[in-house]
C-alpha cells in the first residue's frame, strides 16, 4: 500500500485540475469495481453493484494550490490561493505547474510577519523576463506543492496527504472486498472539496445514495502546545462526531463505533473544532443522507509535510471494510 | 438604447419589478416567450433558427444593489441598511430613490463647518447615516415611506469622455443588456435566457432557475471590476476598460470549466474579438450557484469590464459591451 | 387553547432537551401534543418531525403549505476529559463564551450527570484576568468526578446542555427560560395545529419542527426539499427590547409578531400576512430584512424551483442565554395568526405566486 500512496500523493492535482489524479485512480481501481464514469465537475465514480441502500465513499482527488493572477514584465508571476492556504506556509517552498514548470514563492519587502499577504508574494520561475515567462505559463494556471513522499519509518510525510491518503484507502478497500456484497457501494474519488465540498454536492445528487461517508484527513493534538483536541498519531482512525460542515448521524456513528469495538479496531473519536469534508455537502443533498466519516489523524495539515502513522491507515482500511459488509437498515428507520 | 433604458430602472435586490417589465416589453414586441418563477426570474426558451445539441442556459442578474429602510426616526428621518454589498463609504452626499413611489431622498452629512478636524479623518459608518425625504416628523414620513422600502441610486445613464458610460447598476445591466441584445437577433442557435433575482444577496435567483432549466452548459454575462485607476497597482487592476470582455479562469464560487475557458478563448480568436482575462480569483457570479445544480452543469462567466461597480455611479466603454455580445454570439454558435 | 394550557406547552417544550444533531426528547414532547391534530407523523432522514393534516380541496388540484419552526437549541460537546477530571468542550451552535462561568449544566453521558462551569473565585483572580471576557477554550465543565471515573461516565462527542428550567414572571405575562429559540416557534406550530383542527381548510398543512437550524440551516434545506410544499412560513424569534439597543434592532414584547419583509420573503405571502392580521385584529410588527437574519426561511426559499416563503418572529429578549424572555400574547397570536393564514389559502392564491 506504501507504494499506492507514494504515487498517489506526488501526482499534480490542484482544485479544478484533478485529470492527472483521476486517471492514475482510474486504472487502479477499475478491476476492483464493475464500472466507472465521471461527471462535469470531474468526480470519479467507481460502483459496485448490489442491492439498496447504496453507501457513498467518499474520498477528495484534490489539493490545495495557487492560481497565477498576473505576469509582470521581469517576469515574476502574482498569485491567489486554490483552497486554504496561509501565505507564510508558502514563502520558500517549491511549486510545479501543470506542464512541469517549477519555481519558488518569495515576498516584497515587509517590516513584520503580520504585513505578509497575497498582495505581497510572488513566484519566480527563473524567466529572463515576462516574454519568456509568458512561453511557459499563461494567466490561470495553477501550481501544487512540490515534495517527494518520505517513508519516515512507520509515518509517512508529504504533500496531499489531504485527501490522497483517503484516495489510496478507497482503493485498497476496493481490492480487498468479496465478490458478494449485502448491498451497492460507490467509491467517489471527489473533485474541487478544498474549495468548498462542491465535487460531493453534485456527486450525492446524481447517486442519491442511502448513506455517506467521508474518508478524509482530520487535525491532532499532540504536537508540542497544540490547540486542544483528543485525536493523536497511532491511536487508530478516528470516527467523527462533529465538524463545522455537519453533525454526524448519531445511528451511523454508533454502528461505527460498534463495529470498530466488534472487531478489535482502534479508534478514536473526533470532534473537530474547524474545518468540514465532503460528508457535509453528501448530508444535506436532496432530501438528506444520513452520513458520517472515517477520518485519518494527520499532523501538519495543509503544509508540504502533511504526516500520517502507517498503522492508523492500515486500520482505516480494515474499519471501512468491515462497515460495507454490515447490513445496513433503510435510512428511513434511522429514527426508530 | 437599452443599458440605457435598463440601467436607470429601480430593480434593488428583492424588487426587480420595473426591470423585468421592461425586458418582457421587448421580448413580446419581438414575438418571444416566455415564464416568470416563484423568486420572480425571468426565463426565456429560445428556439433559434435550427436545433442545438446541447442545453445552454445564458444567465444575467437584473438586480442592483441598494438600500432598504429600516426604520423611520421621530425626526422624519429614515434609518437603513444595506442590501448586497455596498462601500458605506460612497453613501455619503448621494441622491436615491425611495419606495413604489420613487420619491426623491437625499443621504446627508454634517456639514464640514460643524466637524471638528478628528471627525474628518473617519470614514462615516452606517449608523451615522440616513435618508432625509424632506419630512418634519415621522408622522408626515410614513405617509410617502413605510418599514421596508428599497431605495436605488438616483443616476441618469449619460455618454460621456470618448465612448464611455457614466450611470448606475451597470452590474448587471450591461449583462441584462448584452443576453437581450442576443435573445432578439434572429438568427441565433437555440439557448435558454434567464434573467435571475437577487444575485447581490446570494446568487439566489441563479440556483433556482438553474434547477429548472437543466442546463448541460451555462454561462453568466456580467459586468465585472475595473481597476486600471492611479490608486491601484497595475497587477491588482482584475480588468482594463477598451480591453474587450473579460474572461474568468476562477472566482470565490466557482473554477470555471476547462472546456467552457478553451472554447471562450477558441471562439474570441477565431472571430477576432478582441479580449482579456479576469485577472483576479476573488468575487461570485450566478455560475457559481449555476455549476452546483442537480449533477453538476459545466459554467464560466464572460464580463464587461466597470469601473466603480457597486457605487452610484460606475463607468463602461460602449465598445467592449459590443464585444461581449460578439463573444457571446460565436461562442453560442460554436457550442450550441 | 387556553392561556393556561400554552404557559404550560412552552414551559414543557422549553424544559426538553434537544440540542442540535440530537433533538430525540424535544421531538418525543412535540410529537405528544401534535399526533392530537394530524393524520400522520413521521421524522425525515436527518431527524426532522413532521406532521401532516389534510385539508379539503374538492374538485381542485390540492396543494401544500408547511409551517417550520426548529426544534433545535444551542448546547456544548465534550472534547477532551482533563487530568483533574473537568470536561473540555466546544460550542454547538453560537454562544457567547461570556455566560458560561458558573453556569448549572447536564452532561449527557451514560445517564444525565449534573455539572458547572468552572468560574474562578474572585479573590483568585488577577486584575488582568477580571478584565478580559473568557474563551470557550479555556472554560471547562466540573462534573464532581476524578479522571478514572469521568472517563467511565462520559465519552468525547457527548452533549451537555444548560439546566435551566423555565420561569413564569410575576410581572406581566412573560416566561424565561432556555431554548425559547425556538421552541416557542414550535409551542406557536402547535397552537395553530390545535385551531385548525376544528376548522376547514383548503391547504394540505405540514407543520415541521426542523432540526440542526443551528447549526446552519440544515434540517430545513432537506426536508423542504422532501416535502416540496406549494409555500412556507418559518416560525422563529427575534430580538426583543433591550437596555442599550433601540427599533430596528429590537421588537416590543407584548407587540405582537414581527412579519419580515425583504427579498427572502415573497411580497403576495407578507401581503396576506397584514391583510389577515389585520382582519383579525392581531397586533403585529413589521422587520425589515434586507438580507438574512439566519433563519429557516433562507433556504427553504431557494430549494428545488423555489419555495415561496414568509418569517413570523416571536419577540425575544437574551436571545441565545439561559433567560430568553417572551410575552405569551406574542405567542398566541403568532399560532392563531399562522392558523387564519392557513385557512385563508385556496389554488388561485397559490398559482398567482409566479405571477410578477
Amino acid at each position: 500500500m506504501k507504494e499506492l500512496i507514494k504515487e498517489l500523493v506526488e501526482v499534480y492535482g490542484p482544485s479544478g485540475e484533478e485529470a492527472a489524479v483521476r486517471a492514475l485512480i482510474e486504472e487502479k481501481i477499475k478491476e476492483s469495481v464493475d464500472r466507472t464514469f465521471t461527471d462535469s465537475l470531474g468526480n470519479l465514480f467507481a460502483l459496485r453493484e448490489g442491492a439498496p441502500p447504496l453507501l457513498m465513499f467518499s474520498a477528495h482527488m484534490d489539493e490545495i494550490g495557487v492560481i497565477v493572477t498576473h505576469i509582470d514584465d521581469k517576469g515574476f508571476l502574482r498569485i491567489a490561493p486554490v483552497g486554504g492556504v496561509a501565505p507564510h506556509l508558502l514563502v520558500g517552498q517549491r511549486l510545479r505547474f501543470k506542464n512541469g514548470v517549477l519555481g519558488t514563492v518569495h515576498h516584497e519587502k515587509i517590516k513584520e510577519l503580520k504585513e505578509l499577504d497575497w498582495s505581497k508574494l510572488y513566484v519566480d520561475i527563473g524567466a529572463a523576463d515576462g516574454d519568456a515567462a509568458k512561453k511557459r505559463l499563461r494567466i490561470g494556471d495553477m501550481a501544487c506543492l512540490h515534495q517527494p513522499f518520505v517513508d519516515l519509518g512507520g509515518r509517512y510525510m508529504a504533500k496531499a496527504m489531504d485527501d490522497r491518503i483517503g484516495c489510496a484507502i478507497l482503493v485498497e478497500v476496493a481490492r480487498r472486498l468479496p465478490p458478494s456484497l449485502p448491498q451497492g457501494v460507490c467509491f467517489v474519488f471527489s473533485a474541487q472539496e478544498e474549495v468548498g465540498l462542491r465535487g460531493a454536492t453534485t456527486a450525492a445528487y446524481r447517486l442519491d445514495p442511502g448513506y455517506g461517508f467521508a474518508v478524509d484527513v482530520t487535525m491532532v493534538g499532540d504536537t508540542p502546545e497544540a490547540p486542544l483536541m483528543a485525536v493523536s498519531l497511532g491511536r487508530g482512525p478516528a470516527i467523527k462526531v462533529k465538524d463545522r460542515s455537519l453533525l454526524c448521524h448519531p445511528r451511523v456513528r454508533e454502528l461505527m463505533v460498534e463495529t470498530a469495538e466488534k472487531h478489535g479496531i482502534p479508534y478514536q473519536l473526533e470532534v473537530l473544532e474547524r474545518g468540514g469534508t465532503d460528508a457535509g455537502a453528501i448530508h444535506l443533498s436532496r432530501e438528506g443522507v444520513p452520513s458520517g466519516a472515517v477520518s485519518i489523524p494527520c499532523r501538519y495539515v495543509h503544509t508540504p509535510s502533511e504526516m500520517v502513522d502507517a498503522g492508523d491507515v492500515e486500520h482505516a482500511v480494515e474499519l471501512i471494510e468491515k462497515l460495507i459488509l454490515l447490513s445496513w437498515p433503510s435510512p428511513d428507520e434511522g429514527w426508530t | 438604447m437599452l443599458l440605457e433604458k435598463l440601467s436607470n430602472l429601480p430593480g434593488v435586490s428583492g424588487s426587480e419589478k420595473a426591470v423585468r417589465e421592461a425586458i418582457v416589453e421587448q421580448l413580446r414586441e419581438h414575438g418571444l416567450e416566455w415564464q416568470t418563477d416563484t423568486m420572480g426570474n425571468l426565463l426565456v426558451r429560445k428556439k433559434g433558427r435550427r436545433s442545438g445539441s446541447r442545453r445552454i442556459m445564458l444567465a444575467a442578474h437584473i438586480d442592483e444593489v441598494g438600500l432598504m429602510v429600516t426604520s423611520i426616526e421621530k425626526s422624519g428621518h429614515l434609518k437603513f441598511r444595506p442590501v448586497g454589498g455596498i462601500d458605506s463609504r460612497v453613501l455619503v452626499s448621494k441622491r436615491v430613490h425611495v419606495g413604489e413611489e420613487q420619491i426623491p431622498g437625499v443621504i446627508g452629512s454634517k456639514a464640514i463647518h460643524l466637524q471638528k478636524p478628528e471627525e474628518r479623518q473617519k470614514p462615516f459608518e452606517l449608523d451615522q447615516l440616513y435618508i432625509d425625504i424632506g419630512a418634519k416628523n415621522k408622522e408626515e414620513a410614513e405617509k410617502y415611506v413605510q418599514v421596508g422600502a428599497y431605495a436605488s441610486f438616483d443616476a441618469v445613464c449619460t455618454p460621456f469622455g470618448d465612448g464611455c458610460l457614466r450611470g448606475k447598476a451597470f452590474d448587471d445591466r450591461a449583462g441584462c443588456a448584452a443576453l437581450l441584445e442576443l435573445l432578439l437577433e434572429k438568427d441565433t442557435p437555440p439557448f435558454d435566457a434567464a434573467f435571475t433575482v437577487q444575485e447581490e444577496v446570494g446568487l439566489r435567483g441563479a440556483r433556482v432557475a438553474a434547477y429548472t432549466l437543466q442546463p448541460q452548459y451555462a454561462l453568466a454575462v456580467e459586468a465585472t471590476a475595473a481597476a486600471d485607476t492611479p490608486d491601484t497597482k497595475k497587477e491588482r487592476s482584475s480588468t482594463v476598460l477598451s480591453g474587450g470582455p473579460a474572461i474568468s479562469f476562477m472566482d470565490r464560487t466557482l473554477i470555471v470549466h476547462r472546456e467552457i475557458f478553451e472554447s471562450l478563448v477558441n471562439a474570441a480568436e477565431k472571430a477576432g474579438v478582441p479580449f482579456q482575462f479576469r485577472r483576479f480569483a476573488g468575487g461570485g457570479t450566478d455560475a457559481g450557484a449555476i455549476a452546483l445544480s442537480r449533477e453538476g452543469v459545466k459554467a464560466g462567466v464572460v464580463a464587461v469590464p466597470c469601473r466603480y461597480i457597486h457605487s452610484p455611479c460606475s463607468v463602461l466603454k460602449e465598445s467592449d459591451l459590443r464585444h461581449t455580445v460578439s463573444l457571446l454570439r460565436a461562442w453560442l454558435e460554436a457550442t450550441a | 387553547m387556553k392561556e393556561e394550557e400554552v404557559k404550560e406547552l412552552v414551559m414543557e417544550l422549553s424544559s426538553a432537551v434537544g440540542i442540535s444533531g440530537k433533538e430525540d426528547s424535544a421531538v418525543a414532547v412535540a410529537s405528544r401534543h401534535l399526533e392530537r391534530y394530524a393524520t400522520r407523523l413521521w421524522r425525515d432522514r436527518l431527524g426532522s418531525l413532521i406532521a401532516f393534516k389534510e385539508g379539503e380541496n374538492p374538485g381542485e388540484e390540492p396543494f401544500s403549505l408547511a409551517l417550520v419552526a426548529h426544534i433545535d437549541e444551542i448546547g456544548a460537546m465534550v472534547t477532551r476529559i482533563e487530568e483533574e477530571g473537568m470536561l473540555r468542550f466546544t460550542a454547538v451552535g453560537g454562544i457567547d463564551p461570556r455566560i458560561l462561568p458558573g453556569q448549572p449544566v447536564v452532561v449527557h453521558g451514560r445517564s444525565p450527570l449534573k455539572g458547572v462551569v468552572g468560574a474562578k473565585a474572585p479573590h483568585l483572580l488577577s486584575e488582568q484576568e477580571r478584565r478580559e471576557a473568557p474563551k470557550l477554550e479555556d472554560l471547562y465543565i466540573d462534573i464532581g468526578l476524578s479522571r478514572e471515573q469521568a472517563e467511565k461516565q462520559v465519552r468525547i462527542g457527548d452533549l451537555v446542555s444548560f439546566d435551566a428550567p423555565p420561569l413564569a414572571m410575576a410581572a406581566g405575562k412573560s416566561i424565561a427560560g432556555k431554548s425559547l429559540d425556538d421552541r416557542a416557534g414550535v409551542a406557536a406550530l402547535i397552537i395553530a395545529a390545535a385551531e385548525l383542527a376544528a376548522a376547514r381548510h383548503r391547504a394540505n398543512v405540514y407543520f415541521v419542527a426542523s432540526v440542526q437550524e443551528e447549526v446552519g440551516l440544515r434540517g430545513a434545506t432537506t426536508a423542504a426539499y422532501g416535502l416540496a410544499p406549494a409555500l412556507a412560513v418559518a416560525v422563529d424569534v427575534t430580538h426583543g427590547e433591550t437596555p442599550g439597543l433601540s427599533p430596528p434592532d429590537v421588537f416590543e414584547l407584548g407587540g405582537g409578531p414581527a412579519i419580515a419583509i425583504g427579498p427572502n420573503y415573497h411580497p403576495a405571502l407578507v401581503r396576506r400576512l397584514m391583510e389577515v392580521a389585520a382582519d383579525e385584529r392581531f397586533a403585529v410588527q413589521r422587520e425589515a430584512d434586507p438580507g438574512s437574519p439566519g433563519t429557516d426561511a433562507w433556504v427553504i426559499q431557494v430549494t428545488r424551483e423555489g419555495i415561496p416563503c414568509a418569517l413570523l418572529s416571536i419577540p425575544l429578549r437574551y436571545m441565545h442565554t439561559t433567560v430568553e424572555m417572551l410575552h405569551l400574547d406574542d405567542l398566541i397570536n403568532t399560532g392563531r395568526l399562522l392558523a387564519s393564514f392557513a385557512r385563508s389559502l385556496d389554488r388561485p392564491f397559490v398559482e398567482g405566486l409566479a405571477c410578477f
